[in-house]
């Protein structure tokens, strides 16, 4: 049974209070925007694979599972997808901390692209419609709608980002490259989402 | 205030556990050929958490008590040995309690569960739906009619959605809202759900086993005492799940080749 | 999402900015704590006429009638309508009480101040998650007021009752979809909640606050919130699963050939198992949501009022994280009898046994915190000793539960029920409690009264074995659970004793009247608090009471130790080093 005579912590009396202090981060300054982002895409990629699961298991043995073929519009919207990314990594190329005039007609691009692959997917549905399948006709149709619709809100959520980002660029100096940063990832993130379903959509529909 | 704490938790502690031993409130008696090895079990378990328990809460009333100890000058005191003999503890003794639960246990579940049925088992099947359960034996022909859910329908009793004009099988089928059973015959139930989940719970028997809709589930056991026990539905199936029961009647071979027969000219 | 995170702090203007739509985390954790309370208030209200219905079926409840004429015509409660008081008290508690109150309440207005940060990294992200659980809220409300009654197929909503529609009676109209369009907005701002809680704990943390030196409670916000933001994740598709079924005429979970109410439902393949195995994996993770900020918190206050370091600090972390991932791996354990594979049912149960190991080791650690200290027998202190008394009782009886061959006899009835109010229920308010009259001070700058605090313990300390214990007894004997009345013969018999547990209920109840007027009382009337009443060790109460908007006053604080520096020699014969107090005099 010991006593606990309270042991002093005190330093060594040689150095200064400060030089064996930790420091909260001893790396970079932190980035709470992009920390943020990384966050939110773990969480994403949690629920769409929560959703994997569940049309695995739907799948599995289900006699009204119906194969159908994908509407082809969708490899279109892919590559424009991934041109936006690419266009958005370039034109965060062109932005220092100085001056964001040299990237911005790059970004306008982005966005249009962006627009342009939520239309593309607006248009896969109306193919699908025309053929007969909705929601409700089978489970792979309604796991095709969930899929395409909750990563499409996803993607208009990353155009908001986006808006909201460029707004800033064009008034604020110095440019914030932090929030430029995060948006730019989610927006890649966007594009290996999409990359990822749609290969289980081939694969499984 | 320490020592009101320490007396009012020795005597809820006291109170609670002797409730348990004196078994005031307690299992039926029981009337399965498994059942024994559950009740061994939840013995096991009692005994170990229980002096878990009674310990646990006894070591914190002491405690309790004598840190309320005011004397002037009193230094505080660390945990002989700190926390790692706490971690060791804690580990080896509910380490060594979880092996020896789930060793005898799983093996408990597996003679339940995982076994195959007695090859000479009475096969019942067993519909549930709201708020009713009901039992079809396969008649004289040994066989059961197909089940075909449009054909379902409370007013003309077609619980099970039998098609006796075109199925012969279906024909001698025997339905009835009471699940009788010889005594010491392994016996075989086929779990089916008509509308939402249900499940076959009869403590007697313990024995407990949810239906679900879109699946058929096997359920066997062998019931060594006559009598009269009830069935209840122990998963919400909506606002008559209180009411929604059945008897089961255990009964000797005799007897109850007999009440099949009564049975089959009722139909 | 991409807002700046540091953001030059300026009191906002107007009575609207400050105390409404206030992006100052300590607003929003007050408004979550409000929120709690009158979501507390309603789940007790609504366990209050369960349980006057489960002793006297018959019995007319005055003014009922005017509040659900169709629910309880005449004042006697129907059948349907007590399954929606049931699912209505279960979804409220553990959405709206037990994951608001100790999680997104205390954890947004204490982990800025524990980390000596300004504010949570996004604050208007911050704002939005309480807007939005304030909306799941009012809509789960709403159900009350709709046509066929609010939703009855319990908290765990399980298809296909839950995803069928009008056919399967009452409740599983327009109330049931209410239900599951709450959650899936519920799911929503916990998540964004999580994200506020992972940065701010990551990237705000003051000079000095390295991972080792962060308090107990911050540690268990962060970690409930790494749980959350996977388990939330799930929940909500699996919601918007379930709304599709409901109203889209999609199968996810309703499988082929149902006659309901004489009616082939036109739905086919849907499988019931995958709702189940989607919502236990948030399921059981959510039990974990709602006690560990409890561990966190009472591993907080149990030091301050013993007067000595808590034992084990790398113990105790270490046992949250193992039980962060274990949680993860025992949702089967709800299953067991669900009529998946028997064989998966030895797998779930023995990580739900070896968690009981990390748990067993957290409250050998307090317990052994408590040997041998000066105990200070405040309010708070007594919640805490209170707490890990019936942590312990709830605890044990999950040795019963998690062995498939004890739950085939206890699966579904009051066992259960007794188990899990005590464990996640009963110990998860106390550590509110604890929370509550621990942090009053340095939210409202005034103390509560301590006679009405130590009434309000004893009566709710004796209450609560009163009302709990017995359900393990009812479990013996084989009462099912979730039943509006007993006419089974077996079970009349047992009814005497639910006229105890109601009675005792009532008075447990009645006794929360005694904490609510506390509260309320001394938000106005209590003597001033100084900045650290309690003699804590931690950053908020480095601060005044309650603390300026930007918390410290424009100078964050260095921290130079950890939180648990309690029985040392500190500054000016103190016996506690508070965290950025800079080193006293070497000791002579």
């Amino acid at each position: 049974m010991t006593t606990v005579a309270s042991p002093p912590r005190s330093p060594p009396p040689h150095l200064p209070p400060s030089a064996h202090r930790p420091t909260a981060t001893g790396g970079p300054e932190p980035k709470p925007a992009e920390t943020g982002v990384w966050v939110a895409i773990a969480t994403i990629s949690m629920s769409f694979a929560a959703l994997t699961s569940a049309m695995v298991v739907r799948a599995s043995g289900a006699p009204d599972w119906q194969h159908f073929r994908l509407p082809p519009i969708l490899y279109v919207n892919t590559l424009v997808l991934i041109a936006s990314s690419l266009t958005l990594a370039s034109a965060r190329r062109r932005i220092t901390p100085a001056s964001a005039l040299d990237g911005l007609p790059r970004l306008y691009v982005t966005l249009g692209l962006g627009l342009l692959f939520v239309t593309g997917q607006v248009l896969a549905w109306r193919q699908l419609a025309t053929q007969g399948l909705f929601l409700a006709t089978s489970p792979s149709s309604a796991f095709f709608y969930v899929f395409t619709a909750l990563h499409g809100l996803h993607v208009l959520g990353g155009l908001a980002g986006l808006l909201y980002v460029l707004r800033r660029l064009r008034r604020v100096v110095p440019v914030p490259m932090t929030a430029l940063g995060a948006a730019t990832l989610y927006w890649h993130f966007m594009d290996v989402l999409w990359l990822y379903l749609l290969v289980i959509l081939i694969i499984r529909v | 205030m320490g020592k009101l704490f320490a007396v009012v938790l020795t005597i809820i502690t006291v109170v609670a556990t002797a409730i348990f031993v004196m078994r005031v409130w307690w299992l039926p008696a029981d009337i399965s050929v498994h059942g024994p090895w559950i009740d061994h079990q939840l013995m096991e378990t009692m005994l170990s958490s229980g002096i878990l328990f009674v310990v646990s809460q006894l070591a914190l009333a002491l405690f309790v008590w004598k840190s309320g100890d005011r004397r002037e000058g009193r230094k505080i005191k660390i945990f002989p040995g700190g926390a790692v003999p706490m971690v060791v503890l804690a580990t080896v003794l509910v380490g060594a309690e979880i092996l020896a639960l789930t060793f005898v246990g799983s093996k408990v579940w597996a003679s339940i569960y995982q076994t195959p049925p007695d090859p000479n088992s009475l096969a019942i099947d067993v519909q549930a739906e709201q708020f009713a359960f009901y039992f079809r034996y396969p008649g004289a022909d040994g066989k059961f009619g197909g089940i075909h859910p449009e054909l379902m329908n409370e007013a003309s009793q077609n619980f099970f959605g039998l098609d006796p004009a075109h199925d012969t099988a279906a024909r001698d089928d025997i339905v009835v809202p009471t699940l009788a059973i010889p005594v010491n015959r392994p016996v075989l139930l086929t779990l089916r759900a008509k509308d939402v989940n249900h499940a076959f719970y009869v403590p007697e028997l313990r024995i407990q086993q949810d239906f679900v809709p879109g699946l058929v589930i096997p359920l066997h056991f062998t019931a060594t005492q006559p009598g009269k026990y009830e069935l209840v539905c122990t998963q919400l199936c909506g606002l008559g799940h209180y009411n929604m029961r059945a008897y089961v009647e255990v009964m000797p071979q005799e007897q109850f080749d007999q009440w099949l027969k009564q049975q089959a000219a009722q139909q | 999402m991409h807002e700046a995170a540091v953001h030059p702090h300026a009191p906002p203007q107007g009575f609207l900015r400050t105390h409404v739509f206030s992006v100052d985390h300590k607003v929003i954790g007050k408004q979550y704590l409000d929120l709690a309370l009158v979501a507390v208030c309603t789940g007790m209200v609504l366990s209050w006429l369960m349980r006057l219905h489960l002793a006297w079926p018959t019995a007319a409840i005055p003014g009922l009638d005017k509040l659900s004429p169709n629910g309880a015509a005449g004042g006697v409660i129907t059948p349907e309508y007590y399954l929606s008081l049931m699912t209505m008290h279960g979804t409220i508690m553990v959405f709206f009480v037990l994951t608001t109150a100790p999680f997104a309440g205390f954890g947004n207005y204490f982990l800025p101040l524990q980390v000596g940060a300004e504010d949570m990294a996004f604050p208007r992200i911050n704002m939005t998650s309480f807007w939005v659980t304030l909306v799941a809220f009012l809509v789960l409300i709403s159900s009350f007021f709709v046509a066929d009654g609010p939703a009855l197929s319990g908290w765990t909503a399980y298809a296909p009752l839950s995803a069928v529609g009008k056919d399967a009676g009452p409740g599983q109209g327009l109330g049931q979809t209410l239900w599951a369009i709450s959650i899936a907005i519920f799911c929503v701002a916990q998540l964004l909640g999580a994200l506020n809680f992972i940065a701010t704990t990551l990237d705000l943390r003051t000079k000095g606050m390295s991972l080792a030196r962060m308090p107990f409670s911050t540690w268990a916000w962060f970690i409930t919130a790494v749980i959350g933001l996977i388990a939330f994740a799930v929940l909500m598709p699996a919601c918007i699963l379930l709304i599709l079924d409901r109203v889209a005429g999609t199968s996810f979970f309703i499988p082929s050939g149902l006659v309901i109410s004489d009616r082939l439902q036109p739905h086919s393949g849907g499988s019931p198992l995958l709702w189940q195995h989607l919502f236990w994996f948030f399921g059981h993770p959510e039990v974990y949501i709602a006690i560990l900020p409890g561990f966190g918190i009472i591993s907080h206050i149990l030091p301050v009022f013993a007067r000595k370091p808590l034992l084990g600090p790398r113990a105790m972390i270490g046992c949250l994280i193992a039980i962060a991932f274990l949680s993860y791996t025992v949702w089967g354990h709800h299953m067991f009898l669900s009529g998946m594979n028997p064989f998966s049912a030895t797998l779930f149960s023995v990580p739900t046994l070896i968690i009981t190991i990390p748990a067993t080791i957290v409250t050998l650690l307090w317990i052994g915190t408590i040997y041998g200290a000066k105990l200070r027998f405040t309010t708070p202190a007594l919640f805490c000793l209170g707490f890990v008394s019936v942590f312990v009782s709830g605890g044990i009886s999950g040795f019963f539960l998690a062995q498939p061959s004890i739950d085939t006899y206890l699966h579904g009835t009051y066992f259960v029920v007794g188990h899990f109010h005590f464990v996640m229920g009963v110990a998860a308010m106390f550590g509110i409690f604890a929370g509550t009259y621990f942090w009053f001070p340095k939210m409202f700058g005034r103390m509560m009264n301590e006679t009405l605090g130590k009434w309000h313990f004893w009566l709710t300390f004796i209450g609560v074995y009163c009302v709990f214990m017995p359900m393990h007894y009812l479990g013996l004997a084989g009462n099912v659970r979730r039943y509006s009345a007993f006419t089974d013969d077996y079970l009349k018999p047992l009814i005497p004793l639910h006229r105890f547990i109601t009675i005792a209920a009532l008075f447990t109840g009645a006794a929360q009247l005694i904490f609510l007027f506390n509260l309320i009382r001394s938000r106005f009337r209590g003597p001033k608090a100084p900045d650290n009443p309690w003699e804590a060790t931690t950053l908020e109460w480095a601060t005044t009471s309650p603390p300026p908007f930007d918390n410290f006053g424009g100078k964050p604080p260095v921290v130079q130790r950890g939180p648990n520096e309690y029985g040392v020699a500190g500054a000016g014969g103190a016996d506690y080093l508070m965290q950025a107090a800079p080193e006293p005099a070497p000791a002579r």
